[in-house]
């Protein structure tokens, strides 16, 4: 049996979502879940993995709950988890702008963003708790942008046409997570959380069929140790390394998320990838990662090519008339602030049709000529300063007198761990948040709306719904490390990383990462096809085989090797990129960040098929390389009902 | 580009370091300094060698993983970290010494790698805003004016690299602890523990071993975020006036 | 409270630039005083004289220059025991130097240590020189500090000592003032340029006014 010979296995429910008026769902559950007597919580010990804005909120607000929190992060330090690096803002229904912003409209441009392939209850909740997350924010002292007056200031994202994305210059996830690493900080001094820097979570302990524990790796030693809890809590992130080349840190990965998934979690929508639409362009093979520039920028600056084919003169000697604003010409009504999908396409369009710029034909200008000459240099510079430095420090280019070049990269994925109302994974007990699950995104994520979730997720959902699992589980039997489930998987992980270090070949993990990584940006990048998909399909059994035949990583186990870490990640890519392209290609419709190239309207836009696809795909795992079982999560519209995107 | 390298090689925390020589070719000068190393790294892997070990991770300039001392620079030459340093500021033919961060608070564990921990329990000392989630009320109950807000803002630009420590003839965390003193002291949300916060965080400060300001100014000069000499003395008037208060009571 | 700065790495930088600020406005005093030589030993003698008197009848003769010396020796003592444990926990902070270095920070800021052990020895000499006299070099005499001080400038080795601790005390004063300020919560971005102004200005003020002494006596114009 082929890996493509899929079965269709019985359809998947959320089970926790309560039904009713969508707006009163959310305080349902909290009602209908069961609580913990805050005496017991320090009885129960939570597992988190993960100190990114999901994790590092989750951790300190569980902690503060009276939870003992054990938490792990694979970085030196909690604070530096990548919602660092996110950039442009975060997205609240407060209507502080009376522009008709409301919690509906917040809930209803989300699902509309994502093209209708995620669930409404979560995405509702996820508008409702929005206005807290401000709130919460302000008062643990993120320094916001404010106005003279003294109050909060916000701007436009793409795909909306209200002004509620609060932000702090170009560090909003810097300050975002700052503060939630603060809270967790307090939480450490307090003896409330133990934290486990430079420890990576190799794999899943699950014990009578419920998630109670991880085997991590000491990066500095290179101990392999169980840990146990009553429940488990993935924050690890998106699996956006698979591509290599990502706006991605270079050490974020997909291994707890994979791990968890061959232990029973199902995947859902592994496909639902984001191709970022303005990034720096790479300027060559040794490129490592690419860097985004905020999607602020397209508030002032507007995105143009030539209207020639192969014109490359430098960009002040094109002339108005011979310029393509090609985003404001589709889209009159969002112009530059069309969603990310549809500008990243559009990007790739205009570049496959040759009229792309800079190096190798593959970017498209954003120029901030108007901005500065409406605005002045000094507003831009207020405004946008960072990001300018940072591009030129980049490219040696000054974007104050030549229009960026930019390119679209892949930025998130909206896919992960299938999850229900609760944010349970199919494994009792192990739960997942922010972007390691799939919920609130759909197939498309909205600029500014990452943050959001992450938070909701860390700050309030989780630490109200895991409350139920534990209380309905309050006795559960020990478990050490003698038992024989957890001897096994110890066993299993000793034995990977021994193989690793055994094969002692000719190729290095990271050649075999960009190999990889090539492969999918080509086949399952921002336009895929039945044939390219199978190609790929047929491509990676290959090179996983030549991976465990060639691999080189140098020194030992019991030591800090990064090489090693870097190889063991690898491994779980190229089980992962194979699950992705399976799910791209049952998926033949096309929607959000998936466009299947067989199915497009006659203008050329992204044509989905709502009788067929209006589900969740979840993935159910089987053996490396044997054929996944889809379960289905059909999606109900009660309240925004799919219609063909139209942003013109 | 043919550059040759100098860099400091240890084997762990408690093995003698050396530094090393190596030959890199072909380096293009649009590469940044870590996709340098990364060149480096794969040559010495094939060549049966372990390679360099260096802590990175966004490589864009916020995670503050990286931390190199490149020719006696935190962070080499450009005001900037080492992940966003590109090798067009180095000549064809240069040679480059890169060392690890040199404190006692920072203890080497391999190569180019050190623990910084030191900073995280700097920051555990009162480094934030006790505000339990749930607790907060509206966000614009209470304005903050503009000049405070970025006054908060640039303080909190703090990467917490590590290299004002690195600079520092005397290995202080002074730029490090006033940066985070003063973005959460000047914001009325800040206020209730604002003198615990700043007495707290410099005994922590001092407990874990970093030495004391000189006002020689290496930090702020190192600082890839900008962080200004000033708010050391922004730091000072607090921890004085927090410490004539806590004298009072 | 007092255990709080003592025990404190801030703190002692505070009881630096106290008693740093206390030698400083002494010092004003002092080379004011000093450049009365140049109107002769009677007005110079006086001087002398005078500063016994200070204070009476309400203070006894001489107990306003003992309250004087007693501050002074306090700031003295607090200022170098300060600066000798400061050194040590910097140095404990930075024991393994960098392969690769280069000088650092300006001149005056690199030799605040040595400086200040110059300045230290200096202030032995010069109380042993002129005011107890075990070290002078021609016939001290109780009373005439006039005399006295033309002896001292009289001997190569005395103007060499003086001058080089002068040149130690400017700079020392240069980067010293300046840092008092921000030990003290006092320097801010609009006050900078002021504040580097002052302690130039002052160090300069100083080394000249004082160094003015031994250079009038080597021309002769003191004698």
């Amino acid at each position: 049996m082929t890996y493509t010979d899929y079965a269709t296995g019985a359809p998947v429910t959320d089970t926790k979502a309560p039904f009713g008026p969508v707006h009163e769902r959310w305080d349902k559950r909290r009602f209908e879940a069961k609580l913990v007597n805050p005496a017991n919580r320090r009885k129960h010990t939570v597992i988190v993995v993960g100190t990114g804005l999901a994790g590092g909120s989750a951790g300190a607000t569980l902690a503060e709950q009276g939870y003992h929190v054990v938490q792990f992060c694979y970085q030196d330090s909690p604070r530096r988890a990548h919602s660092i690096a996110a950039q442009g803002g975060i997205n609240a229904a407060k209507n502080y702008r009376n522009d008709g912003d409301s919690v509906h409209r917040l809930f209803y441009d989300t699902v509309k963003g994502g093209d209708f392939r995620a669930r409404e209850s979560n995405v509702h909740r996820l508008a409702q708790i929005s206005v807290e997350i401000i709130d919460q924010c302000v008062a643990q002292g993120v320094p916001f942008a404010r106005e003279y007056g003294g109050l909060l200031d916000t701007r436009s994202f793409g795909g909306v046409q209200v002004s509620r994305t609060f932000y702090a210059r170009g560090q909003t996830g810097q300050q975002l997570l700052l503060g939630a690493y603060q809270a967790l900080s307090r939480q450490i001094a307090a003896g409330n959380v133990e934290m486990h820097p430079r420890t990576e979570m190799l794999d899943l302990i699950v014990v009578d069929g419920r998630a109670r524990g991880i085997v991590a790796r000491d990066l500095i030693t290179g101990k392999i140790d169980t840990y146990f809890a009553d429940a488990v809590v993935l924050a690890s992130g998106g699996y956006g390394n698979v591509f290599y080349l990502s706006t991605n840190a270079m050490n974020s990965n997909a291994t707890a998320i994979w791990r968890a998934h061959r232990r029973g979690a199902y995947f859902a929508n592994p496909c639902f990838t984001q191709i970022h639409p303005t990034c720096i362009p790479r300027t060559g093979d040794h490129q490592s990662k690419l860097t985004l520039m905020s999607e602020s920028l397209r508030n002032d600056g507007r995105i143009w090519v030539p209207k020639a084919k192969g014109d490359t003169r430098p960009p002040h000697r094109i002339p108005e008339d011979e310029r393509d604003y090609y985003l404001e010409r589709i889209y009159p009504s969002f112009g530059n602030l069309v969603p990310r999908d549809i500008a990243s396409r559009a990007a790739k369009n205009v570049c496959d049709e040759g009229r792309g710029v800079g190096p190798g034909g593959q970017g498209v200008y954003l120029d901030f000529a108007d901005a500065i000459k409406r605005m002045g240099r000094k507003a831009v510079e207020a405004k946008y300063g960072n990001l300018f430095d940072m591009y030129q420090r980049i490219t040696d280019e000054d974007p104050y007198e030549v229009p960026m070049r930019i390119y679209p990269a892949v930025h998130y994925t909206m896919g992960g761990l299938w999850v229900d109302y609760d944010l349970q994974t199919t494994i009792p007990g192990l739960f997942a948040i922010g972007e390691a699950n799939f919920s609130d995104h759909g197939a498309n994520r909205l600029g500014a709306s990452a943050l959001m979730q992450g938070l909701a997720d860390g700050y309030f959902v989780l630490p109200a719904t895991i409350n139920d699992y534990l209380a309905r589980n309050p006795h559960q039997d020990p478990v050490t490390e003698q038992h024989p489930v957890v001897q096994e998987v110890l066993a299993e992980t000793e034995d990977r990383i021994n193989l690793l270090l055994a094969v002692d070949g000719d190729r290095t993990p990271d050649s075999f990462h960009r190999e990889l990584g090539e492969l999918m940006w080509e086949f399952c990048g921002m336009a895929r096809s039945d044939a390219g998909l199978r190609k790929a399909l047929e491509r990676i059994p290959q090179i996983r085989e030549e991976f465990w035949r060639r691999i080189k990583v140098p020194g030992t186990g019991e030591e800090f090797n990064q090489s090693l870490e870097k190889a063991n990640r690898v491994v779980d890519y190229l089980e992962l990129a194979e699950l992705m392209c399976l799910d791209a290609l049952h998926r033949t419709e096309s929607c959000g960040g998936h466009f299947r190239e067989e199915s497009q309207t006659p203008d050329g836009e992204a044509a989905r098929k709502d009788e067929e696809f209006s589900y969740a795909a979840a993935w159910e795992f089987t053996s490396t390389g044997e054929a996944p079982v889809l379960h289905k999560e059909d999606l109900v519209f009660e309240y925004v009902h799919p219609t063909q995107r139209s942003y013109a | 580009m043919k550059l040759t390298l100098r860099v400091w090689r240890q084997k762990n925390a408690g093995a003698e370091g050396a530094m090393s020589t190596y030959e890199v070719d072909d380096i293009s000068p649009d590469m940044s300094f870590l996709e340098m190393l990364d060149v480096l790294n794969e040559q010495l892997i094939l060549s049966g060698e372990e390679p360099v070990a260096f802590d990175h991770d966004c490589r864009e300039g916020i995670c503050g993983a990286c931390s190199l001392v490149i020719n006696g620079d935190a962070h080499g030459p450009e005001r900037t970290t080492t992940c966003q340093l590109h090798m067009r500021s180095f000549k064809d033919g240069d040679t480059i010494d890169i060392e690890p961060w040199r404190a006692s608070a920072f203890p080497v564990i391999k190569d180019l790698v050190v623990d910084r921990s030191a900073f995280d329990r700097i920051i555990q000392a009162g480094g934030y805003i006790t505000a339990p989630t749930g607790a907060a009320p509206e966000a614009h109950a209470t304005p903050v004016p503009k000049a405070d807000a970025d006054f908060a803002f640039e303080h909190a630009e703090c990467i917490g690299c590590g290299a004002c420590v690195a600079a520092c003839p005397n290995g202080a965390a002074m730029l490090f602890t006033s940066a985070k003193v003063n973005h959460l002291n000047v914001l009325p949300q800040g206020a209730p523990e604002r003198e615990s916060r700043v007495l707290d965080m410099v005994a922590q400060m001092d407990a874990e071993g970093f030495g004391g300001c000189t006002l020689t100014g290496e930090c702020a000069t190192a600082c890839p975020k900008g962080i200004p000499l000033m708010s050391i003395t922004s730091m000072n008037k607090e921890w004085l006036r927090a410490t004539r208060k806590a004298g009072k009571r | 409270m007092a255990r709080t700065v003592w025990d404190s790495s801030v703190g002692k930088k505070t009881v630096m630039a106290v008693s740093g600020v206390i030698m400083l406005l002494y010092l004003v005093a002092h080379v004011i005083g000093n450049l009365k030589i140049f109107f002769g030993p009677d007005e110079f003698n006086h001087y002398g004289h005078w500063l016994r008197t200070v204070g009476e009848p309400f203070m006894h003769y001489e107990w306003t220059l003992w309250l004087i010396r007693v501050v002074l020796v306090v700031a003295v003592v607090a200022h170098a025991t300060s600066a000798y444990q400061l050194s040590r926990r910097d140095l404990k902070a930075r024991p393994t130097k960098y392969v690769h270095s280069k000088p650092r920070a300006s001149y005056a800021t690199r030799t605040m240590r040595w400086g200040g052990v110059i300045l230290g020895l200096f202030i032995v000499w010069h109380v042993l020189d002129l005011t107890t006299g075990t070290v002078h070099s021609g016939g001290f005499q109780e009373g005439h500090p006039y005399q006295n001080v033309v002896d001292t400038f009289s001997t190569w080795y005395g103007n060499v000592i003086y001058i080089v601790a002068m040149l130690a005390l400017g700079l020392h004063i240069r980067h010293g003032f300046w840092s008092a300020a921000q030990t003290l919560g006092v320097g801010s971005r609009a006050r900078d340029r002021a504040l580097k102004t002052v302690a130039n200005v002052l160090a300069l003020l100083l080394t000249a006014g004082f160094i003015a002494v031994p250079v009038g006596v080597m021309t002769g114009v003191v004698s």
